[in-house]
């Protein structure tokens, strides 16, 4: 309650200082880190307050209500979302002074250099490079699906330095500064045309030793902080009902000129799975403002997934004729922040078939679900103990 | 009219919270996990399954002991206002109880109780009120609801008899009535509580899907009326109320039903050798019980939801989240108490077995107070799709 009573009086100050509708929002997210109230439960000085990390959803939900933007935290979600947590656990304090607060005021975009042709689900059988040379370390590979690459200034980077070592065992990470000689970023098109993702290729790319982030060959722990992070930046964020895929199906229902029952009976029992999906998130959020999260705090994303491909398929049925249209065409095109790429029921029904791929495949999530959270036993692994160079590949 | 449903903050009660509008948070309170532990421990000892057979091998599945402690325990008051001799808690704590009732497949006569209370609080005279309600608090008075089922054929007519009114007809697949003293029914000219021993009365057991839940046809044959037995509300009023909170114990008590049978999936599929593994480390068996365990939060999330729109009473959001709960609880646990058996494999297909007593308990919940379908129906004019 005193902690409560704290943050409270931290956004009274900060909304009164600086006015959400008055206030440039780059200048207000500025002064949002100075208040602690960036993210709450960093240490004072590094946009926090030390307090629990369950009070974050309680600061978004009030500087929403105050009208402040915070578009900062969906547009720079690797670096707000995941870069941050990894930084406050491992980096140095002077890299975290010098990199925190432009993060958080979009100054920095970061994205996420993890993912490769060969590394999937698989994330540790990655295989970039980086070798010791002269103190400074050289990185040769390809990474790919990297969200916003394009713009960001850093990366948050994954390579194997000793291939000799079983596959979890030989990895360090680094941050990436993507200005660097032999950093290129390329679009990468999806099924839609546009290309919201990138790959990157890395030759010869030369980082500082003081831009690794834990120990030489401890990698891996460090990217499980990256990814264990993701959760708590987007906890919190229950959208409103009727909205996202069931909303196209709503409104290609309503354009219908007949009353065909089958297709009502239909639409209502994904509106109600929905709906049941979106009083789960509540759930979740209010399991987390409590201090008593539950399983349903897992099980949603795998669930917004499979009803997303569900109700978008639906969608193009109700659609009729229009089902094999698709309006406006493919243009290989880079969607860019302030022109909004044209959203259509036939867009987003292929584009959701991603939402089962990206941030974990609902196979890779299900085991997940049966192994940490029902503590099933695990598949055999037949890599696990033998040096990475040796895996088939 | 949908608004999006606000959520409460458990930690802060701000200067805005309106306690009486807001529906509670989607978590347990301390006092209400304690309740749902104390429920738990006292089912385990008293109800379990193998005091379950017992009772289901019985006519009325009804143990006259087990209900006295039941209202000892202050369970059947719960909903009750004090003034009326109740408990004066909420249909939360209620709820709470449910999904503990369903976990222990138990056999008591709970949900037709609940229906009963629900109607009498709402639609009873205060006449109805005073001599039944305190009565139904201490486990002395057991009174059921004939709730219409679509394509039962039901119908109660009130007629003119030798002595003035008499009600005549048939209501079938009523809910614990062979162990009940009287019955809430709707007529063709509003709704009557009568007790089920007044001549022309005949209540004959039917043979159940689902043993642990006795249902019966009830004969009226010129059963004479009486002043008292009208209750205030009309006949829609006094089923829909039924319905309504029916739909949502039920509701609760099938997340329970599932939640037990999942379970006891989980823990064999991991103690289950075959091809030298336990089976739970086979992908075919562990995603089916994942997706069961996305299925059954969602159920869970849907019918806690539910129940605390109910207790603060907001019609126009119950009109939303009733029927979310109702259409998809059911469903959702027939199908993971299904699993339950396909996980267990050939013993789980036994009668030695409990698999089929929650298969069969989530079965024949799903007509009970309307199939999905029709709440989906229901839901889709008040959405207007």
């Amino acid at each position: 309650m005193d902690e409560l009573a704290g943050i409270d009086e931290a956004i009274d100050a900060l909304l009164a200082a600086y006015p959400p509708a008055s206030t440039p929002a780059q200048e207000f997210w500025g002064a949002q880190f100075d208040a602690g109230l960036a993210w709450v439960h960093h240490p004072p000085g590094k946009g926090g307050l030390g307090v629990s990390p369950r009070h974050l959803a309680h600061v978004r939900s009030r500087l929403a209500e105050a009208g402040a933007d915070q578009s900062n935290v969906r547009n720079n979600i690797i670096g707000i979302g995941m870069g941050a947590g990894t930084l406050l656990a491992h980096a140095s304090e002077d890299l975290q002074d010098r990199l925190l607060r432009p993060m958080f005021t979009m100054e920095e975009i970061w994205c996420q250099l993890f993912s490769e042709p060969g590394a999937g689900s698989d994330l540790a059988n990655l295989a970039t490079s980086a070798t010791s040379e002269d103190g400074q370390w050289v990185v040769n590979g390809q990474k790919v699906w990297t969200t916003l690459a394009h713009v960001a200034r850093w990366g948050l980077l994954v390579t194997r330095t000793d291939p000799g070592q079983p596959k979890h065992r030989g990895l360090t990470f680094f941050l990436l500064d993507m200005t660097l000689d032999g950093v290129d970023v390329r679009p990468l098109h999806q099924i839609t045309g546009e290309a919201e993702f990138n790959e990157v290729s890395l030759t010869d790319v030369h980082v500082d030793d003081d831009l690794r982030l834990g120990e030489v060959g401890a990698g891996w722990s460090v990217a499980m902080t990256t990814l264990m992070n993701e959760r708590v930046a987007i906890g919190g964020n229950v959208p409103p009902r009727g909205t996202g895929t069931i909303a196209d199906a709503v409104a290609a229902w309503h354009a219908r000129d007949d009353d065909d029952p089958v297709l009502r009976d239909r639409l209502v029992e994904f509106w109600v799975e929905a709906e049941a999906l979106r009083l789960t998130s509540l759930r979740a959020s209010d399991g987390r403002t409590a201090g008593t999260p539950g399983p349903e705090g897992s099980t949603s994303k795998l669930h917004w997934a499979e009803l997303n491909k569900a109700v978008a398929t639906f969608t193009m049925e109700v659609l009729g004729p229009d089902g094999m249209l698709f309006p406006g065409g493919y243009e290989l095109t880079v969607p860019t922040a302030d022109e909004a790429p044209v959203a259509t029921p036939q867009k987003s029904f292929l584009r959701v078939r991603a939402n089962s791929i990206e941030g974990g495949t609902s196979e890779i999530l299900k085991n997940v679900l049966g192994e940490r959270v029902l503590g099933l036993p695990g598949e055999p692994r037949v890599d696990k103990d033998i040096p990475w160079r040796d895996v088939p590949r | 009219m949908t608004a999006s449903p606000a959520s409460t903050d458990p930690t802060s009660a701000g200067p805005d919270a309106d306690a009486a509008d807001t529906p509670q948070a989607l978590v347990l309170t301390e006092e209400q996990a304690a309740l749902r532990d104390v429920a738990r421990k006292f089912l385990r000892d008293r109800v379990p399954t193998t005091r379950v057979r017992e009772l289901m091998a019985t006519p009325t599945a009804f143990d006259e002991a087990l209900w006295s402690d039941v209202a000892d325990m202050g369970w059947l008051a719960m909903a009750i206002p004090e003034d009326h001799g109740g408990a004066g808690f909420g249909w939360v704590e209620v709820a709470v109880l449910f999904e503990e009732l369903g976990r222990a497949v138990a056999p008591l006569p709970m949900l037709s109780t609940t229906m009963a209370t629900a109607v009498l609080l709402e639609h009873g005279t205060e006449h109805q009120q005073a001599t039944m309600l305190a009565r139904i608090a201490a486990g002395t008075l057991r009174v059921t609801v004939a709730v219409p089922i679509d394509g039962a054929g039901d119908g109660v007519t009130i007629v003119d008899g030798e002595d003035g009114s008499a009600l005549q007809g048939h209501a079938s697949h009523v809910l614990d009535a062979a162990g009940a003293h009287a019955v809430v029914v709707a007529t063709d000219m509003g709704a009557v509580v009568v007790p089920l021993d007044r001549d022309g009365i005949t209540v004959t057991p039917l043979d159940a899907l689902d043993p642990t839940r006795p249902l019966a046809r009830i004969d009226f044959a010129a059963v004479p009326l009486h002043d008292d037995d009208l209750l205030a509300g009309t006949s829609s009023d006094v089923v829909d109320r039924a319905r309504t909170v029916g739909a949502v114990m039920l509701a609760n008590e099938l997340v329970g039903v599932a939640a037990a049978a999942h379970e006891m999936a989980v823990e064999y599929a991991k103690v289950r050798m075959q091809f030298g593994r336990a089976i739970g480390s086979f992908q075919a068996v562990k995603h089916m019980l994942a997706d069961d365990l996305v299925r059954l939060e969602a159920a869970r999330s849907a019918a806690w939801w539910a129940a605390r729109v109910l207790a603060v009473g907001d019609t126009e959001e119950l009109d939303v989240a009733v029927p979310v709960a109702a259409s998809l609880c059911p469903d959702v646990a027939a199908e993971v108490t299904g699993h339950t058996i396909q996980v267990h494999g050939g013993i789980g297909f036994t009668w030695e077995h409990d698999a089929h007593l929650y298969y069969k308990r989530a079965s024949a919940a799903r007509p009970l107070l309307g199939h999905a379908r029709e709440w989906r129906r229901r839901l889709a004019a008040t959405l207007a799709l």
